[in-house]
């Protein structure tokens, strides 16, 4: 797993782990949509993550909402989530980029200083296993027909990417 | 706006009365946290414009470059105006930048935006303007400015192909990207050693006054603002641009329409008309 830390967001630093053939995909779902705060984790399907610097980008929108005080999901976690989508619909956002009955790799993202802490706990509870989170193991992991809906994109190439990282800076706008 | 090298003396930091470095100009949240020169993120005022500061800093990671540029508040605007201007402001730049991504312009990316607090996050472009790169050639060949044309003139026709019209379209504003070199790091590649120093992509930077327009009346007049500014500020070579006119022309639908209207453009300009 890893500690990343956004620059200008030092305050807020990530734990971040990627973790494939997850078994229990369907009881994390479950702890979330009970709201158990034990798992307050951003839960991301890998199988729709383009890059490293996608999901961050996600997370800094999320971070900023949550200090500026114009999050509009229930906490910083959830609103990575959201921000990833284009879609204004949490529950969409969810279904489309969040953990679902069929995810089997898992992006798991915590905002929380407590490395050891939250590594531990995701490692006991998270069945699967841990690899690096890279663009190369995210690039063989994604399903391009589930992007190319996802972000109305025609490709999923490079420039598909800066495009859909534009489109996070500018929703809700 | 033109980029120069990045300073490597932090002249954009004093020292307060603890000793500890602060930024000199204002930075909008989250981008407010103190950093002491060794530490990353280190954010370096570039520019300041009329209207905006651009910084040199990271974003998302201590590897990526960005330049941010930030609207600060106007106090001689009347203060519901003013956030209503630089929202829209930002808001329009950044909206262009990303629906010119969207038809593959070479713009900058845009990483991130807070249009409430009045910045946004683009793509660093390594390399020069390519005013510099036109001043920076010593002997002219008409050959290598031509292809150097061809590029910047596609660029033009992309756009208002698209029904964008970049206004403050001028040297100053298209950065030659030069092939080959790496983007990371802070040292700017000196223009002149490339092989052929026009040799690279170009991309077009700067839209604070971008609007998305399809009247021809507005692409002519940014035809002639790239023609005077051209004139004036490359003179050596201003016998180029009736190539970039032909081009042009020859680029899309509409174009020999805007040519037309460029005419009666011109013929608008002060102390133009020939009487008394």
């Amino acid at each position: 797993m890893e500690t990343i830390v956004l620059p200008h967001l030092a305050q807020y630093p990530l734990q971040v782990g990627l973790f494939l053939d997850v078994q229990n995909a369907q009881f994390l779902r479950q702890q979330l949509l009970d709201g158990n705060t034990e798992f307050e984790y951003a839960f991301l399907d890998a199988a729709v993550l383009l890059s490293r610097q996608h999901v961050l980008a996600a997370c800094f929108r999320a971070i900023n909402d949550m200090l500026q005080s114009r999050m509009k999901s229930k906490n910083v976690h959830s609103e990575i989530v959201f921000s990833l989508s284009p879609n204004n619909n949490i529950s969409e956002c969810f279904r489309r980029f969040g953990v679902g009955e069929t995810t089997t790799n898992i992006v798991a993202i915590k905002v929380d200083s407590n490395t050891f802490r939250i590594q531990e706990h995701l490692q006991k509870h998270v069945q699967g296993q841990i690899v690096p989170f890279t663009d190369e193991t995210l690039a063989s992991l994604r399903d391009e027909a589930r992007v190319r809906k996802a972000y109305k994109v025609d490709q999923a190439g490079p420039e598909a990417e800066a495009f859909i990282i534009g489109s996070m800076a500018l929703k809700g706008s | 706006m033109s980029f120069t090298a990045i300073p490597t003396a932090s002249n954009s930091y004093e020292l307060n009365d603890s000793n500890e470095v602060q930024p000199f100009h204002s930075l909008p949240p989250p981008f407010t946290t103190i950093s002491s020169p060794g530490q990353t993120p280190s954010t370096k005022l570039i520019r300041q414009g009329a209207e905006a500061l651009l910084y040199y800093t990271h974003f998302l990671s201590p590897s990526l470059p960005c330049a941010l540029k930030y609207r600060p508040p106007k106090s001689y605007r009347h203060p519901i105006l003013d956030k209503r201007l630089t929202r829209a402001r930002i808001l329009a730049e950044a909206r262009v930048l990303v629906r010119c991504k969207r038809e593959g312009v070479n713009v900058p990316a845009v990483l991130g935006a807070g249009w409430e607090e009045g910045w946004i996050a683009i793509e660093w472009i390594q390399g020069s303007t390519v005013r510099d790169a036109i001043f920076g050639r010593k002997t002219w060949r008409q050959e290598s400015q031509a292809s150097h044309e061809g590029g910047e003139k596609d660029l033009v026709d992309w756009l208002c192909g698209r029904e964008i019209a970049p206004s403050r379209l001028t040297t100053s504003n298209l950065m030659l990207r030069p092939t080959g070199s790496g983007a990371e790091g802070g040292e700017e590649p000196s223009a002149k050693s490339a092989a052929t120093p026009f040799d690279g992509t170009i991309t077009l930077i700067d839209f604070g006054l971008a609007a998305q327009s399809s009247q021809e009346e507005d692409r002519a007049v940014d035809l002639y603002v790239l023609e005077r500014a051209f004139g004036s500020t490359h003179p050596e070579v201003e016998h180029l641009f009736p190539e970039v006119l032909k081009a042009y022309g020859e680029s899309y639908k509409g174009a020999k329409v805007v040519l037309r209207r460029l005419e009666d453009v011109r013929m608008r300009g002060r102390k133009k008309s020939m009487i008394g």
